[in-house]
């Protein structure tokens, strides 16, 4: 379970990009949370493992506290948060599986991490989970060789490999074509479920939040306005957060587009 | 459609202010080239002698003395080891300055000036000069060549990686960190796969500098094929002196052939 409460971020002495934040995720719910660029989707995913320091506030992993911790005991924390990168942040000249056997890496010594002497539960488990996203025939390909689709399959095992608590993806679709980032929502709803897991997405694509989660945060500002169900997620909410900054992909949500005219 | 000028249009590449401070420029250059060229004393009738000299020369090297040729190659292949050994000990001191010169990597502040100090130093005494050093400390001999190549490649080697860790994408350096990699562990795997192909092009192009380098390190004793050269000349045995000019030539060749054929392999 996932408990923020009061998350504040603030870049030195401009206004804050997070303005006491409160958010709860529990179980295997899978959570999309959308909002404009700017309105601190990525800065809220990156705080949870600190990637980006919180500014004041608490965040608590299963009753543990992140946000002070330092050192080894952060890295610890971080092996149980599995992440997603809209780049893939993949590591272009290794091979798929050295990618792969990367998200063991808070759990392996130097030495073996080095002589990719990793256990052969780890690597059984690489292979599983490749096979299950349909990956395993690269498995010695390197990892710039893969289409984007694939890339971001990699990714996802990376973060799975991990054996998480929670899953966080950063905008995990947006560099791929419209095709593939539906089989990457679908891929990330079934693992969700599969795995119990909780998933925090972070998404542009409105219609896909609607589809693929069960649950739509809405952020505008640095502060949650809205917070309910996809059948909640109505025209005026829409509105609400994204209202006067851009269009919102309006083909994609016919319904909605319709209802605000 | 475009409507009709009324006046002629006036284009011109360089506004007057622009011409004034090019002209300007211009003028500069021929100043401090003129000045140099009135400072600098060159005694005339020697230029004038040169061709007489130039044949003279020429008429004593040749034709090349092959007499002492096995001890030739045998200083060669030394000046060939003093490269290689020098090179490869200066990877494990140009890294660990790289990684400290290298903005996103170093530590602190206090690194960062540290190891930019070591590579300008490096940088800044010129092979000869560290060789005299060296010979004057550890006497005159190959360890002296050794170490003085050394020291120049930690510059040269250091700043090129320093700049390779610099260009590299952050963003596997981040999805490392996320999964709970201890920095050792982030380096291992972000950051050196991504610089390999610059260390290789690198330690490849110092090799093939250095066997040029180590030819002239036995002129001030730090051994190598330079110290016969040295030899030869003092002793006015000039067919000597021009075999181990052709020796000299060769081996350079051969070395800029098997470090581009090493390139275009590793690369």
């Amino acid at each position: 379970m996932l408990e923020i409460s009061q998350l504040v971020k603030r870049y030195g002495h401009d206004d804050p990009v997070l303005k006491g934040l409160d958010l709860c995720v529990e179980g295997n719910s899978v959570v999309s949370i959308v909002g404009a660029s700017g309105a601190g989707k990525s800065t809220l995913l990156r705080c949870i493992n600190r990637l980006i320091e919180p500014t004041s506030g608490s965040i608590r992993l299963n009753g543990q506290e992140l946000s002070s911790l330092k050192g080894a005991p952060l890295r610890q924390a971080r092996r149980r948060i599995g992440m997603v990168f809209q780049g893939f942040n993949l590591i272009d000249r290794l091979t798929v599986m050295e990618n792969v056997l990367a998200g063991r890496l808070g759990y392996v010594g130097f030495f073996q991490a080095w002589r990719r002497r990793f256990p052969p539960e780890d690597i059984e488990r690489a292979f599983h989970l490749m096979e299950r996203v349909g990956i395993a025939q690269y498995a010695n390909k390197r990892a710039d060789e893969l289409s984007g689709g694939e890339r971001q399959r990699v990714g996802v095992v990376r973060a799975l490999m991990q054996e998480p608590d929670i899953l966080l993806a950063d905008e995990p679709t947006a560099s791929l074509d419209p095709v593939t980032s539906e089989q990457i929502m679908k891929l990330m709803r079934a693992l969700a479920s599969e795995l119990s897991l909780p998933v925090l997405i972070n998404i542009h694509n409105v219609a896909q939040a609607r589809a693929y989660t069960e649950r739509i945060v809405g952020l505008r500002h640095g502060r949650m306005i809205f917070d309910g169900t996809p059948e909640r997620f109505d025209a005026a909410a829409l509105e609400e957060i994204y209202g006067g900054i851009e269009a919102p992909d309006e083909t994609a949500v016919p319904s909605v587009a319709e209802g605000g005219r | 459609m475009v409507a009709t000028p009324t006046e002629r249009r006036v284009w011109q590449r360089y506004s007057r202010r622009e011409r004034w401070t090019r002209f300007v420029l211009l003028l500069l250059v021929v100043a401090v080239l003129s000045w140099a060229a009135r400072d600098v004393d060159i005694f005339w009738p020697w230029v004038w002698d040169a061709p007489a000299q130039i044949y003279s020369l020429a008429d004593r090297m040749w034709p090349p003395d092959p007499r002492r040729l096995g001890e030739i190659v045998e200083a060669l292949v030394e000046t060939v080891h003093i490269a290689t050994l020098a090179t490869f000990s200066t990877i494990f001191v140009a890294l660990p300055i790289a990684y400290l010169a290298a903005q996103n990597t170093t530590p602190n502040r206090a690194c960062l000036w540290f190891a930019r100090f070591v590579l300008v130093a490096s940088r800044s005494v010129n092979t000869i000069i560290w060789a005299l050093l060296f010979v004057a400390i550890f006497g005159p001999g190959v360890l002296a060549g050794i170490l003085a190549i050394m020291c120049r490649s930690i510059g040269f080697v250091g700043k090129l990686m320093g700049e390779a860790i610099e260009e590299i994408d952050r963003r596997p350096v981040e999805a490392m960190e996320a999964v709970g990699a201890s920095r050792p562990k982030v380096i291992l795997y972000a950051v050196v796969p991504q610089v390999v192909p610059a260390f290789f092009a690198v330690i490849i192009l110092r090799w093939d500098i250095n066997i040029r380098e180590s030819t002239v390190l036995g002129l001030v004793g730090a051994g190598g094929i330079g110290v016969i050269l040295q030899g030869a000349i003092d002793t006015f045995a000039w067919p000597t002196v021009a075999t181990i000019l052709c020796g000299i030539v060769i081996l350079v060749l051969l070395g800029e052939v098997l470090t581009g054929w090493l390139r275009s392999r590793v690369l």
